[in-house]
């Protein structure tokens, strides 16, 4: 057994791209495997689940944690890998704010079951059966882990000491999260780990944009031919980088796309669909009843476009309807 | 609902909503017990995230009342409002919150009779509404 840091990475409910985020840093992970031991890892390394829980609490320096908590088990690992752990790092938009995943906050669980495993046209399941916390197979008794009514960001689960945002962070932030622990110069205590400013501070089209934007329509990107150079409010086209954390290296504007909110607000946001309705409806210039309405109402899907990342973490955590967990 | 008593929260703004609440109380009308007034100084000072909280922590209806356009104190808050207020509705009705449940009207300062129309109607509507499932 060495002396190096001990280093463990999991996954809850995330699509994989967080995984992927680390396989990216590429030469660098050697670097960072050079500096650390990894004790855990499912999704690359054959560590057992016995093994983490075999260590003593507090053995592991820090443990990232990607994907949102829906299930039980996942809640479960949280918490064990919480008490295992210096430090807790929520790794990406999921485990942040609750992510694409957490979108699910704005239906029923009893709905997307239904939906899931009785509806979409290519479920074979003449019974309907459901699933159950218990099944027998070939005489055995199974558990399964339950299935949440609301999808959980991290912190709302166990305590998070610190946060890379995005989905999924960039190479370079991960990288960097890993020096900061390793180098022992971390900021205070529950910083997310990018930038305080918002995105258009740092995006390569912000000279373009406007001191004062007044728009009188939003315009699609399908709808619409733009000036690749210019900024897309000034285009006309909805773009969240005024309300969103920098720290991207403006990805989606660099790839000639607007910001969708990934890595989050900013620090004195605790909304971020609240705050970015709020952006929008403040560059809007019209204030004529009837055209203010028409140019809302032209704002595609509003609960998809604010809370596409942040559903979650919002003040309501999700539709009201949807049953309590 | 038999029994039901909706609650509702009021940010009032305070040159022309809170001083027209005010002109009722004085002048003795009667309006419903319902709605909680939060003094504010500006319509525009209502961060949608206040009103997201209100809902959060049992409000069954939320009102905004300002000045009258062209009346704001600070020249144009309310019309800031106004414009978050459409997009608002439109947010909140994704989150299952009716769009009847957060009404913004003008009061100035003379109008009593008018903020207690306002507010009868408002709490009318959230009865016929019932409680925010939540
Ligand atoms: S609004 Fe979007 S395109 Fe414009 S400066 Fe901000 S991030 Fe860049
Ligand atoms: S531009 Fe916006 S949506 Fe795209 S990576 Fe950056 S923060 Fe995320
Ligand atoms: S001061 Fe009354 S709405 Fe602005």
């Amino acid at each position: 057994m060495t002396g190096k840091p001990k280093i463990a990475l999991y996954w809850c409910s995330s699509c994989g791209g967080c995984e992927e985020s680390v396989i990216d840093l590429a030469e660098d992970l050697l670097t960072v495997t050079a500096a650390v031991d990894i004790v855990f890892w499912p999704v690359a390394l054959d560590f057992k689940y016995k093994d983490v829980v075999a260590m003593n609490d507090g053995e592991i320096t820090a443990t990232l944690i990607n994907g949102a908590i829906r299930m039980g088990e996942q809640e479960h690992m949280a918490k064990m890998l919480r008490k295992k752990s210096r430090l807790v790092i929520a790794h990406g938009s999921c485990a942040h704010l609750g992510g694409v995943v957490g979108l699910a906050n704005f239906y029923r669980r009893e709905d997307l079951l239904s939906r899931l495993y009785q509806e979409v046209p290519t479920i074979n399941n003449p019974q309907g059966i459901l699933p159950q916390l218990e099944t027998i197979e070939s005489g055995r008794k199974v558990k399964l882990p339950d299935f949440h009514d609301t999808v959980k960001t991290l912190d709302q689960v166990v305590e998070v000491d610190y946060t890379i945002p995005g989905c999924p962070p960039t190479p370079e932030l991960i990288k960097e999260a890993m020096m900061m622990v390793l180098e022992d110069r971390l900021p205070p205590r529950g910083s997310v780990l990018a930038e305080k400013k918002a995105l258009c501070d740092t995006c390569p089209r912000r000279d373009s944009k406007p001191d004062k934007l007044r728009i009188t329509e939003f315009k699609r990107v399908y709808e619409t031919e733009w000036d690749p150079e210019k900024c897309f409010l000034a285009e006309g086209i909805i773009c969240l980088g005024p309300a969103t954390r920098g720290g991207c290296n403006a990805r989606c504007i660099n790839a000639n796309m607007p910001c969708r909110g990934c890595f989050g607000p900013t620090d004195d946001v605790r909304d971020q669909g609240a705050k970015s309705s709020s952006f929008l409806a403040s560059i809007i210039d019209v204030t004529d009843k009837e055209a203010l309405k028409k140019i809302v109402d032209a704002i595609p899907d509003p609960g998809g476009l604010f809370y596409r990342y942040g559903l979650a973490s919002s003040i309501l955590k999700g539709k009201m309807t949807r049953g309590r967990s | 609902m038999k029994g039901f008593e909706p609650k509702i929260i009021g940010f009032l703004c305070n040159w022309c909503s809170y001083e027209g609440a005010d002109a009722a109380g004085r002048a003795r009308k009667a309006y419903p017990a319902n709605l909680r007034v939060l003094r504010v100084m500006c319509s525009g000072r209502v961060d949608p995230q206040f009103i997201l909280e209100a809902f959060k922590e049992g409000a069954d209806g939320v009102m905004i009342l300002g000045c009258h356009p062209g009346d704001c104190h600070y020249k144009e808050g309310n019309l800031q409002t106004l414009k978050r207020y459409y997009v608002l509705k439109r947010v909140l009705s994704t989150l299952g919150i009716e769009e009847d449940r957060l009404r913004l009207d003008w009061i100035s300062a003379g109008e009593g009779d008018k903020f207690v129309q306002v507010v009868s109607e408002m709490t009318e509507r959230m009865r016929q509404l019932g409680p925010l499932p939540r």
